[in-house]
């Protein structure tokens, strides 16, 4: 009995000091997205070991994450697809952009290096409609005089799970073809009209590496850390663009952000002549009115540290950082509209 | 021991015997009330799509997350197709896994070769999903798949089925990978049976001249029926509910095809791709009474594996 007595007795008092532990740094929580985890990760380790408070983010999707901070278990939710002005009112959530990445569509056709190939917004919208189903057709062609495409099948390729990237994929999609605007629409999942379905951007890119003569879509990072082939795009101004840093940039620097309106952006076919025309922001959701402002001082000083600190971290990890005109705008939201429950502002 | 100790000891073992018999009484009915309450939630997270959809969920095709129109054709046929392939190639290759084992094999090689079936059947879902997909697809896009395009593919009635692009993704494949998955369960199942058979009941049999054959199918399979059967549901309840491994290779697309070559979908799978990011009330409900599709079909395929060995054993000592 003693000794149990004495297990027990050390349980306790593990747990009393784990828990008083817990107490002593105020870790902030967030929830959602998954496409920025990598990034958030890493910002939250080197603040981690900068100032001592720590950043737990669960990556559940963008869906979960504005689900957790609407049950108010999480103090910041992410999500890949904005939500509208009139749903951040409702819910009275702000919102703003973390950092910006873009969706490449990447191809699988023997003879056809990365880059090679040159796509038209329409063109791409009728390959996902099947009703372009050769490589070799005539419209393809058009745009490719050099490039020796294969007779044969189009097999497309699509995320099977709903997500941000099928959410600025299928948006730009219908920006640019009525046909795709009116059956299938933009969203984090929608009913394709042909393909495969992958699991995540690792599935569609193992996919799309495995099925000969396949395109598919996915995130720029995914891309490039596994060498596909991907098509450059002609952009609004009817420039072909690749995907790169440099023309993410100039997309989310020809956006018009609006604070009041909860920064809602989505930047697919912006105007600039070197605008990657998939291009997309992720966001961070949190409350205007707080109940616990010092959790929220606290996710506010974290992306702040991320904001002044964070952007070569976010290149390495082939995101792109936020321009600095839009970092200003978010700071002086904060101040605007982050308020604790008696109205006063948390952001100085 | 004087006499009042003992009485005292009795009782006090009458007392611990009623608790231990309480505890075990709890235990059992615990995983009632848990099935209960599974059940229950299934139903109430699905009311939604039930009261939206009523019936026509089960006839429709239709999945469009942007219209909020959800119907579960497609995920039922699929998941009834593969648990149908892998069962069609699971049953005589696990019998015949099970006969060379228990009568055929010579007895330095039944044990590791029986320690190896049970390996098998110990590998986690996932590892067969990945070898499946970046192993198996790609041989049987590029050598089986054109191989039933040219040769099964222009026959009259079974032509549909077997042509279409060479993928290596889809329904056969997923269903092939499920046969891999239950094979060690039925044959380690049916090995365990086969073996209990009376040594007498066999060499009678051998004794008036039966070939192994006739041994098997007229001696041993009779005595072993229920629990043959009972190995082929077990087998039929893991492909049914299957996630991770068909996921990988069975392409993941809400569509109705003949051929099964082409990519369809489970309801696990489905469940498992688009639970996370379901957004609204509609969307979350129609998941959960996919769920529940899943559970009663499971339930049915079970009560009907009941029924039929109930339906043997009346026949049993009327025939011949």
């Amino acid at each position: 009995m003693s000794k149990l007595n004495r297990i027990l007795g050390s349980i306790g008092l593990s747990a009393a000091l784990l828990s008083a532990g817990v107490a002593f740094a105020a870790d902030i929580t967030g929830a959602g997205a998954t496409f920025p985890y990598p990034i958030y990760a890493k910002w939250a380790e080197a603040y981690k070991a900068k100032t001592d408070t720590g950043m737990n983010y669960q990556s559940i999707g963008s869906g979960g994450g504005i689900k957790q901070i609407q049950a108010k278990t999480v103090d910041f939710g992410a999500t890949d697809a904005p939500m509208t002005p009139n749903e951040l009112d409702l819910a009275g959530l702000t919102q703003f952009p973390a950092v910006i990445g873009g969706v490449v569509p990447v191809v699988n056709v023997e003879g056809v290096a990365a880059g090679q190939l040159k796509l038209d917004g329409a063109v791409l919208a009728d390959i996902f409609l099947g009703k372009i189903t050769k490589w070799n057709d005539p419209r393809i062609a058009a745009d490719n005089a050099g490039l020796a495409l294969p007779d044969s099948a189009i097999t497309v390729v699509h995320r099977a799970d709903g997500s941000g990237t099928t959410f600025i994929f299928t948006t730009y999609l219908s920006q640019v073809s009525t046909d795709w605007k009116r059956s299938v629409g933009g969203d984090k999942a929608v009913s394709w009209p042909v393909g495969t379905g992958g699991k995540g951007n690792e599935g569609v890119a193992s996919y799309v590496q495995r099925i000969k003569n396949s395109i598919g879509y996915v995130e720029y990072a995914y891309a490039l850390q596994n060498k596909m082939t991907y098509a450059q795009l002609k952009n609004r101004d009817g420039h072909y663009v690749s995907p790169t840093d440099t023309s993410f940039k100039a997309a989310a620097a020809n956006a018009k952000w609006d604070a009041n309106k909860g920064f809602y952006e989505i930047l697919t076919n912006e105007p600039g002549k070197d605008s990657w025309p998939i291009t997309g922001a992720t966001f961070i959701l949190i409350y205007k009115s707080q109940e616990k402002p010092a959790n929220a001082v606290e996710v506010m000083k974290f992306f702040d540290w991320a904001f002044t600190h964070g952007d070569q971290m976010a290149s390495d990890l082939d995101y792109v950082p936020l321009p600095s005109n839009l970092k200003n705008m978010i700071y002086s939201a904060w101040k605007a509209q982050v308020k604790d429950t008696s109205g006063k502002a948390l952001w100085k | 021991m004087p006499t009042f100790l003992r009485e005292a000891s009795l009782k006090r073992q009458t007392v611990l015997d009623l608790l231990f018999r309480n505890l075990t009484r709890l235990a059992a009915f615990m995983v009632l009330a848990l099935l209960a309450a599974i059940i229950g939630s299934l139903i109430v997270g699905s009311l939604p799509a039930i009261r939206e959809f009523g019936f026509g969920f089960l006839t429709s095709s239709e999945w469009n997350p942007v219209t909020d129109q959800y119907g579960a054709l497609i995920p039922i046929v699929g998941t009834l197709i593969t648990s149908g392939i892998a069962l069609l190639i699971a049953i005589p290759v696990s019998f015949g896994i099970a006969i060379f084992l228990t009568e055929l094999s010579p007895n330095w090689l039944r044990r590791p070769l029986g320690i190896a079936v049970e390996l098998l059947a110990g590998i986690p879902s996932i590892i067969y999903g990945m070898w499946g997909l970046f192993i198996f697809a790609p041989l049987f896009a590029d050598h089986v798949e054109p191989w039933l395009n040219d040769h099964i593919g222009p026959l009259p009635v079974l032509g549909p089925f077997f042509s279409g692009p060479p993928m290596g993704i889809g329904m056969l494949t997923a269903g092939i990978i499920l046969a891999i998955m239950v094979i060690p369960f039925i044959a380690s199942v049916m090995r365990d049976v086969f073996d209990v058979v009376p040594a007498m009941l066999k060499e009678s049999a051998y004794g008036l001249g039966a070939t192994t054959w006739e041994v098997m199918w007229n001696v041993v399979l009779p005595y072993t029926k229920i629990g043959v059967v009972g190995g082929i549901m077990l087998g039929l309840g893991r492909a049914l509910g299957e996630t991770m491994a068909v996921t990988f290779v069975i392409g993941n697309a809400h569509e109705l095809h003949k051929s099964l070559l082409m990519p369809g979908n489970s309801i696990s799978s489905a469940l498992a791709n688009e639970f996370t990011e379901a957004v609204g009330e509609l969307y979350t409900s129609s998941l959960i009474e996919l769920g529940l599709i899943l559970f009663f079909i499971t339930f049915v395929v079970l009560s009907l594996a009941r029924f039929m060995l109930y339906k043997l054993a009346k026949g049993e000592g009327r025939g011949a």
